[in-house]
């Protein structure tokens, strides 16, 4: 299904990325946010400490805390004692909190954290690419990707929907470009409270730290054990595939704006091609493959708008008829040339009667920069290997040979 | 039962747990429980007394617990105390972190200077048993000079740990804490007396428990309280309390005995009686104590 808004210009208007998400958050009615500032995370969290200096948050506590580990860490104690949690960060931050990534899933803590992905240290850059929240991937977070502020912003309230689902109990990440989406301004509708209300329950955890009912929380498990809770994660994800498309369908019903649930598809239907990436290059894309498209081309697009649970077979049905795909990322695997998405891809194309190449383009490292000549470039070699197959089956984009 | 003993609050910590016989921890963590009474929450880091507590599906605790990771519990802490505040319930339950000192001095010193600098309303305990024990006898900042553990073994070169103990106490002093202790698991009555206090207390508070290790420091399971008094009798381990960065109270030790009598009693310090030029060490050690008596006025 493709993304569908209900535009009212009346309630649109003019915000940084950063300030909707921040406005998104303090709609969803926090209890405890806890943050370390890290560009380009640091507006949404400026936003969040005005708001509470002018106490439009209530019943929220902010921590400025000093350090990143220390950020998330606080959330697992103010998630176990039963409140709704929120954190954002970024590139060295989300690595510096890697250790506590897992031990938030591990113990079911459904925080919710902004990503204002952004390249990882050496050489230092602070611009957008998607290693950092790539780097998390098997920390059991659900990872969302936004296209624009808007989609950031009502992902926020969907996160925190998806993650306190009582069938779900997984922490999730809203990943959005740094600075391509974090200091953009652009007109968004904000999100209103009193639907927002409607549409997050209340979180009523059913395990909490309570003196009146003790509970030991974190407990060590040995070999007999350990799989099982590992499984149960594992089970909880799955849920999470189906509680991310109730909560999209839902937000639509509610506010009128639709993105796509795990993914979402544009143009796909008899497409030759399929280009499938995530995040804000989404915007690009769409606007090469509608030029395309009115010469009459047949180039399609899968937008992965969850990247865990990775949707499987949502993907497989997307490309089943397609003839070529190809696969952008901002991210890659040293030693494996390739980047997430398109080993994901191919591996769940493995195994099905879907015969179709795949072709992996790294691209955007460290923020630079995606022009329309660059995908019109990869557009041709895919009309090109889908004649005479694949050359390079992965491979960077746009190199700049003279610096090698 | 003596009359005297069933007056005594009830241990909120279940026997049955994996501690060794003579535990410092199961004892350390047994008085702070007493003072705080039930309505408490407990944050407890990887280590010893976490792993002999809670194998699932078991657990020792009576009182809400939880354990996140090894250096995060400060954090872990404050989060609960704003969660509380949040919700408005703060000032009535307790919030109390128990950490050894590997998590309390080296690992986690970052996320207690964050919490304590936050001013956070809890009491965070620190059970010194001078190494890391449940690793196996590693040295840790709180290991003290001369001592031998697995990875600051006496040898033909080394008598052992060279450098002092970091002093902690003094660190949570400069982080303004209105309340820190220094106190014993061999002393029971002022370890509770102490936690009490502090928990009490309004903002982020600290009490430092000296806890003699049975199989760390080698010595026998029935001896654990009869060291930790020789350490503060020696003068080895100074007992005081400080408010708003003063000290205020100090035990006073009328005829401190020789650091000998508490250092001959461990398999750690067994080499200083030994080896050639243990007795030089050993006057470095007195030295220690002696310099206790004169800083503390005890």
């Amino acid at each position: 299904m493709t993304a569908t808004h209900d535009v009212d210009m009346e309630k649109m208007v003019v915000v940084e990325g950063s300030y909707s998400v921040a406005h998104a958050v303090k709609v969803c009615r926090p209890n405890v946010i806890s943050a370390y500032p890290i560009t380009p995370q640091t507006h949404i969290v400026e936003d969040l400490s005005q708001f509470m200096a002018d106490g439009e948050i209530p019943g929220c506590e902010y921590l400025n805390v000093e350090s990143e580990f220390s950020a998330i860490s606080a959330l697992v104690g103010a998630s176990a004692a039963g409140a709704r949690t929120y954190s954002a960060t970024t590139s060295q931050g989300l690595e510096l909190m890697h250790e506590v990534l897992f031990n938030v899933s591990g113990m079911r803590l459904p925080v919710v954290m902004t990503v204002v992905n952004r390249a990882v240290s050496a050489p230092i850059n602070i611009w957008n690419d998607h290693q950092d929240s790539i780097s998390q991937r098997d920390t059991g977070w659900i990872q969302l990707y936004a296209e624009d502020t808007q989609e950031a912003a009502d992902m926020t309230a969907q996160a925190f929907k998806i993650a306190e689902d009582k069938d779900v109990l997984m922490p999730a990440m809203v990943c959005m470009d740094g600075f391509i989406l974090s200091h953009v301004y652009e007109p968004v509708v904000l999100l209103e409270q009193d639907l927002v209300d409607q549409y997050l329950p209340t979180f009523d955890p059913e395990f909490v730290l309570d003196p009146k009912n003790p509970m030991s929380f974190g407990a060590f498990a040995d070999p007999s054990t350990y799989t099982e809770f590992r499984y149960l994660q594992e089970k909880a994800m799955g849920v999470a595939l189906r509680k991310i498309e109730d909560a999209a369908n839902e937000f639509n019903e509610i506010f009128g704006r639709y993105y796509g649930g795990l993914i979402e598809e544009y143009n796909t239907e008899d497409a030759e091609i399929i280009i499938m990436a995530m995040g804000s290059i989404i915007g690009t894309l769409k606007d090469v493959i509608d030029a395309h498209s009115s010469k009459g081309e047949k180039i399609g697009l899968v937008k992965v708008r969850s990247f865990r649970p990775f949707p499987k077979f949502e993907i497989k049905k997307a490309l089943k008829d397609a003839k070529m795909v190809v696969v952008l990322d901002k991210n890659i695997s040293i030693g494996l040339n390739e980047g997430a998405l398109f080993t994901e891809t191919k591996a769940c194309l493995y195994n099905t009667h879907i015969d179709v190449p795949v072709a992996g383009y790294m691209i955007g490292h460290g923020g630079r920069d995606i022009p329309v000549s660059t995908i019109e470039k990869i557009i041709d070699e895919a009309k090109a290997a889908m004649k005479t197959g694949i050359d390079i089956e992965s491979q960077f984009t746009d190199l700049r040979e003279e610096l090698l | 039962m003596s009359p005297e003993l069933k007056s005594k609050p009830k241990s909120l910590l279940a026997p049955g747990h994996r501690g060794c016989a003579g535990c410092c921890d199961a004892m350390a963590a047994k008085f702070t429980l007493m003072a705080a009474g039930e309505d408490c929450i407990v944050i407890n880091p990887t280590g010893c007394l976490e792993v002999m507590t809670t194998p699932y599906p078991e657990s020792a605790w009576e009182v809400p617990w939880i354990h996140s990771l090894f250096e995060n519990t400060a954090a872990v802490a404050s989060g609960i105390e704003a969660a509380l505040k949040a919700k408005g319930t703060i000032g009535k339950t307790k919030i109390i972190a128990i950490g050894g000192d590997g998590s309390t001095l080296d690992i986690g010193i970052r996320s207690i200077s964050g919490a304590f600098e936050r001013g956070h309303d809890f009491t965070y305990v620190c059970i010194d048993n001078e190494a890391y024990m449940n690793t196996g006898v590693q040295r840790s900042g709180a290991t003290p000079f001369d001592a031998s553990t697995t990875t600051s073994p006496a040898g033909k070169v080394s008598f052992g740990n060279q450098r002092p103990k970091k002093n902690m106490p003094a660190i949570i002093a400069a982080h303004g804490s209105p309340y820190i202790a220094t106190t014993s698991i061999a002393y029971p009555k002022d370890m509770i007396r102490k936690v009490k206090i502090a928990n009490e207390t309004v903002g982020p508070t600290y009490i430092h428990a000296h806890a003699p290790c049975t199989t760390g420091w080698g010595f026998d399971t029935s001896k654990t309280v009869e060291i930790g008094k020789l350490a503060v009798e020696t003068a080895l381990w100074p007992m005081f309390e400080m408010e708003d960065g003063e000290i205020t109270k100090v035990r006073k030790i009328k005829n401190p005995k020789p650091v000998e009598d508490y250092l001959k009693m461990q398999r750690r310090f067994k080499h200083l009686f030994s080896m050639e030029g243990g007795e030089e060490e050993i006057k470095k050690i007195q030295a220690i104590a002696d310099k206790n008596v004169v800083d503390f006025g005890l």
